[in-house]
């Protein structure tokens, strides 16, 4: 138990933790103390001097070591000389802390007054203006007329491109250094760091590209001025246009909460539009942060060209001929879905296929799912939680870009004292915080799970853990592989299942597999095979995208059916295309890696005749006399509550309940935390525990290449040509700076590959032409080859690969 | 009784009063000469008009610079300040290649919905480059709600002689500052 500290701020008692800092003791009895460089979620620096206050500490007599006392009997205390820096001080017992008084407004006045000396004229232009503490700051000191001459006004560049998703205005910087230590402590890329001194300081960039980070978007909402601007939202609209409609990043399986901004403009004719994308408190899942994808490609998609659209006509149409087909084939038919859908739309899906006594499988390649419902984490659990004498154990997935919040939390974790172990078969950028690196060659993830405990440190790690999560994705493996390595994590996390902050997390590559999970959804084992003849409904599944081998198996399919928000592969083999509406669009809820369910509103209407995919369902089904609920996705939740364990007890009303969440932000306070949104619309609830079930023993037995051979294995790049990440422009130069195959340099030159040079792999009959990419840091005789870029591989696999003829390259 | 009984003259001015014939008399005397002898204040409108006093708040313009540069940096006060909601703003950025106003921010869309506006002059007030101004033509009538939405180019001024149309291509590093650089304030 932490010593409670008592004192008094401006005469009224406070009562905090002993280490609370006095600016964060005034903000819980609602005194805003001004800061700039103080932020809640990073260590105190002082540079910016901005949160003086006047201190009296109680005088101690020297001689007896009791506090000297007034006459009255109170003790006397002692104010300091000078002003005090609130944000590096810690409280103490007794202490006066006086925010309001003459001399402690003075302070903060010249302090504003001297930022002011070399702060350009910039407000009407700024993209911060409206939402910026210096601004509201000088409002309220409001020295009306400088001292200082405007000729010695500082001048300087004005369009800094940090990186191409980040601008600096070096003018508008107050070199608080918010953002430089939210990339060295917060993120872990120290990436940004200052130049010169004094005036002159400046924020400079280290990496080659500029701002190498899958975090920067972060510090534009942390930079306490307009210095930063994201390319994304340079001059979109003024902050107080906008309005708010709360949301769920679908990208990943964190869920980061987060805000969409919105507005009418001109080129929808006068339609909203989403303009930005902003993290909202959630600390249990992204904190205030979210990255970069979720920020800058995340929503583009809704207003893509490539969305489908049927007028009226053609929509009625086009439910009548499903209905049609379905009604014919019955159990004949096989209905997949992606984890893009949301768990009414899932639910619904289900209910048709159980009436029309057709197979609904999940259509991913990531198995596993039977282990994470029955022994996945529960209610109570927080990554945030997680510390000393817990221990994290990640197999198998590159974090950092399959869920880079994940990383970013658990790096924290390791900050806090946990124990991180990463297992991998390549060096992550995860390496570097943990405590334990493990390596094994593909093939052997199973194994190398499996002899974890034997290993001395390790196995003594995990055995004493007073809490254990596992992590397990598949970096190098497919479906098969990677349902034996969830069997294997299982069998560590088993006896612990239930309990909060325990458990085995699928690090999925679509933001509701595990809410299919959760509705008893599987994956098909054999599905090229499981299609043939049959009628095959795809629902936000691109299977003639991803492998032409499923091209093929639909084309032997009786009727192709398609569901989906965009223009695909498969829509051009689909007898039928039912245009569904973005989640951008509707309401719903995921269900993320960590088990929680969390709600997304609708920020902008329906595109054309596009409707939510659980009623488009609802009408296909009326079509063949199967009563479903259509409207109104809260009925549907509701019977989800009613009917599935796993999610027995939630409602809508409930998971958009909401609790104080420290430190507190985004309340247009003068203790600044950054743009992001308070969280108004819920946090979410974690589901209790599903029963425990008996795994299917799929025999699961490695691949295994010859000497000579290459063994192709598939990854995962935050950055690729998955569905709804491809209309994102912006982050096209991202994809591309990852688009080909990764070799070690010793096989690059027996293949006789330069780095960059165009290379030829043949795949199972297949022929790609890709960049050859060459990294020491992964092992000889295999191919890193990233998914949904091109390159159709979904397990491991032989591949050859061979420097491109001139000709072809032409 | 003797007191009441009043002269003959009396009673004749009693009566012109009754019949208020003396107030018409006078009130014509003073209309026949302001007619005959007074200039005239009729004006033949449309043909003519009237000036308009200094301060009057007509339908409002955009202005420039002399160079040509739209004045207007598309930073939304004038919406933001306007009581009846009657602007619409949308923004993009400046490059040297194609240059719209100085600085970095410049109005993509621009309009004014003149029946909502109540020619208050907030938005005159808020505007940091004295971009949008209050003119003097009251001439606006409609016979279609759309007629009432001003565009941006509807609003503008014609370039000055001397000046150049916008889009402009400048030389970099010309037009770094979207509000004019103040004089201090000490000379
Ligand atoms: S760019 Fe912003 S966050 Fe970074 S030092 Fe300057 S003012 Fe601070
Ligand atoms: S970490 Fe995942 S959920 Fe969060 S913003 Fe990034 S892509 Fe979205
Ligand atoms: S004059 Fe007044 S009402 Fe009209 S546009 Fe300007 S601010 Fe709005
Ligand atoms: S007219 Fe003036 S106030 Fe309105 S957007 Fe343009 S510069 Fe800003
Ligand atoms: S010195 Fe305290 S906020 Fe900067």
């Amino acid at each position: 138990m932490t010593k409670l500290i008592n004192l008094n701020i401006n005469n009224t008692p406070v009562t905090v933790p002993e280490g609370t800092l006095v600016v964060d003791a005034a903000k819980k009895i609602g005194v805003d103390i001004p800061v700039f460089c103080y932020h809640p979620k990073m260590e105190p620096v002082g540079m910016c001097r901005q949160c003086l206050v006047e201190i009296g500490r109680p005088m101690i007599d020297r001689a007896t070591g009791k506090p000297v006392l007034n006459e009255d009997g109170s003790p006397k205390l002692q104010f300091g000389p000078k002003l005090e820096t609130s944000c590096t001080t810690p409280v103490s017992e007794g202490m006066a802390v006086l925010t309001e008084t003459a001399k402690a407004k003075g302070g903060q006045k010249e302090i504003i007054e001297l930022l002011l000396t070399s702060h350009p004229l910039d407000c009407p232009v700024c993209d911060k203006g409206g939402e910026c503490p210096l601004q509201n700051l000088t409002m309220e000191h409001g020295a009306g007329e400088s001292r200082f001459l405007f000729d010695e006004k500082h001048h300087a560049e004005k369009h800094v491109p940090l990186g191409d998703l980040i601008f600096l205005d070096r003018e508008r910087c107050i070199q608080c250094a918010r953002c430089i230590r939210f990339q060295d402590k917060i993120a872990g890329e120290p990436v940004l760091g200052f130049y010169q001194r004094g005036r002159n300081t400046d924020v400079v960039t280290y990496s080659d590209p500029g701002f190498d980070s899958v975090f920067s978007g972060n510090t534009t909402d942390i930079c306490p001025v307009g210095a930063l601007t994201t390319a994304d939202f340079r001059f979109g609209a003024r902050p107080w246009e906008l309005k708010h409609a709360a949301s769920v990043c679908a990208q990943c399986p964190v869920g980061c909460n987060l805000t969409f901004d919105v507005r009418r403009e001109a080129k929808t004719g006068g339609g909203y539009v989403i303009k930005r994308a902003m993290p909202r408190q959630n600390e249990q899942v992204n904190e205030i942060w979210m990255c970069d994808k979720g920020r800058f490609s995340g929503y583009q998609f809704t207003e893509a060209e490539t969305r489908l659209r049927l007028t009226p006509v053609e929509m009625e149409s086009a439910l009548r001929r499903a209905s049609d087909i379905l009604a014919q084939s019955k159990s004949e038919t096989v209905f997949l879905a992606g984890g893009r859908l949301a768990n009414e739309d899932l639910f619904t899906l289900k209910k048709f296929a159980a009436a029309l006594g057709a197979q609904a499988y999940l259509y991913t390649q990531h198995g596993g799912g039977e282990f994470t419902t029955a022994y996945g984490l529960t209610s109570g659990s927080n990554l945030g939680d997680l510390g000393k004498g817990d221990v994290i154990l990640v197999v198998a997935s590159d974090l950092y870009n399959e869920a880079p919040l994940w990383h970013l939390r658990l790096k924290a974790a390791a900050g806090r004292g946990a124990t991180l172990i990463v297992a991998n078969a390549r060096a992550t950028k995860l390496d570097e915080f943990s405590t334990f690196v493990v390596r094994y060659s593909y093939g052997d993830e199973v194994e190398t799970v499996k002899g974890l405990p034997a290993k001395e440190k390790i196995g003594e790690a995990l055995k004493n853990a007073a809490n254990l999560v596992i992590f397990y994705g598949a970096d190098g493996l497919g479906l098969a592989g990677t349902t034996a390595l969830a069997q294997a994590c299982a069998d560590l996390v088993k006896e612990r299942a239930g309990k909060a902050n325990n458990g085995l997390v699928g690090v999925w590559s679509s933001p509701n597999q595990q809410g299919a999970l959760e509705m008893g959804l599987r994956p098909a084992q054999n599905l090229a095979a499981e299609l043939r003849g049959k009628t095959v409904y795809l629902l936000a599944a691109d299977l003639a995208g991803d492998d032409p081998a499923l091209a093929q198996a639909l084309k032997g399919a009786k009727a192709v059916i398609v569901q989906d928000v965009l223009q695909t592969a498969s829509v051009a083999l689909a007898q039928v295309v039912l245009p569904a509406s973005a989640y951008t669009e509707r309401e719903g809820t995921f269900t993320n890696g960590e088990r929680r369910v969390q709600r997304f509103y609708p920020a902008v209407p329906n595109v054309a005749t596009s409707r939510p995919d659980f009623s488009l369902l609802a009408a296909v089904a009326k079509g063949c006399g199967v009563d479903l609920e259509g409207r109104s996705t809260l009925l549907v939740m509701n019977a989800i509550a009613a009917q599935e364990s796993a999610f027995a007890g939630l409602s809508y009303a409930k998971l958009a309940e909401v609790s104080e969440q420290y430190p507190l932000i985004g309340r247009g306070d003068l203790y600044y935390g950054g743009t992001g949104y308070e969280n108004k619309q819920g946090l979410g609830v974690t589901l209790a525990p599903a029963e425990a079930v008996t795994p299917l023993n799929i025999p699961y037995a490695a691949l295994r290449p010859k000497e000579d051979e290459l063994l192709g294995v598939p990854v995962t790049k935050l950055y690729d040509d998955g569905t709804t990440l491809a209309p994102a422009k912006l982050l096209a130069a991202h994809v591309e700076r990852y688009r080909g195959v990764v070799l070690h340099p010793a096989t690059a030159e027996k293949l006789a590959l330069g780095n960059g040079e165009q290379a030829e792999v043949r795949l199972g009959g297949a022929r790609y032409l890709a960049k050859a990419l060459v990294d020491a840091s992964i092992s000889t005789g295999v191919v890193l080859i990233p998914r949904s870029m091109g390159i159709a591989l979904t397990e491991p696999a032989v591949v050859q690969v061979s420097a491109a003829e001139k000709a072809q390259e032409a | 009784m003797a007191q009441n009984e009043k002269s003959l003259l009396g009673k004749v001015q009693d009566a012109l009063h009754g019949s208020m014939l003396l107030e018409l008399t006078k009130g014509m005397i003073t209309t026949l000469y302001a007619f005959f002898f007074e200039k005239k204040v009729t004006v033949q409108y449309p043909e003519e008009k009237r000036p308009v006093s200094a301060r009057f708040r007509g339908r409002h313009v955009l202005n420039r610079y002399e160079n040509g540069l739209e004045k207007c940096i598309g930073c939304s006060l004038c919406a933001a300040a306007c009581p009846a909601d009657a602007i619409f703003v949308e923004s993009a950025e400046n490059t040297d290649e194609k240059r719209f106003s100085p600085g970095e921010r410049y109005a993509s869309t621009y309009e004014i919905n003149m029946l909502r506006c109540i020619y208050c002059g907030f938005c005159e007030d808020a505007c940091p480059t004295e971009a949008i101004t209050l003119g003097d033509n009251y001439e606006l009538s409609f016979t279609d709600r759309r007629q009432a939405l001003y565009t941006k180019d509807m609003l503008l001024v014609p370039v000055l002689p001397g000046g150049q149309p916008t889009p402009q291509v400048t030389a970099p590093g010309e037009f770094t500052r979207s509000v004019p650089a103040m004089k201090d304030p000490q000379d």
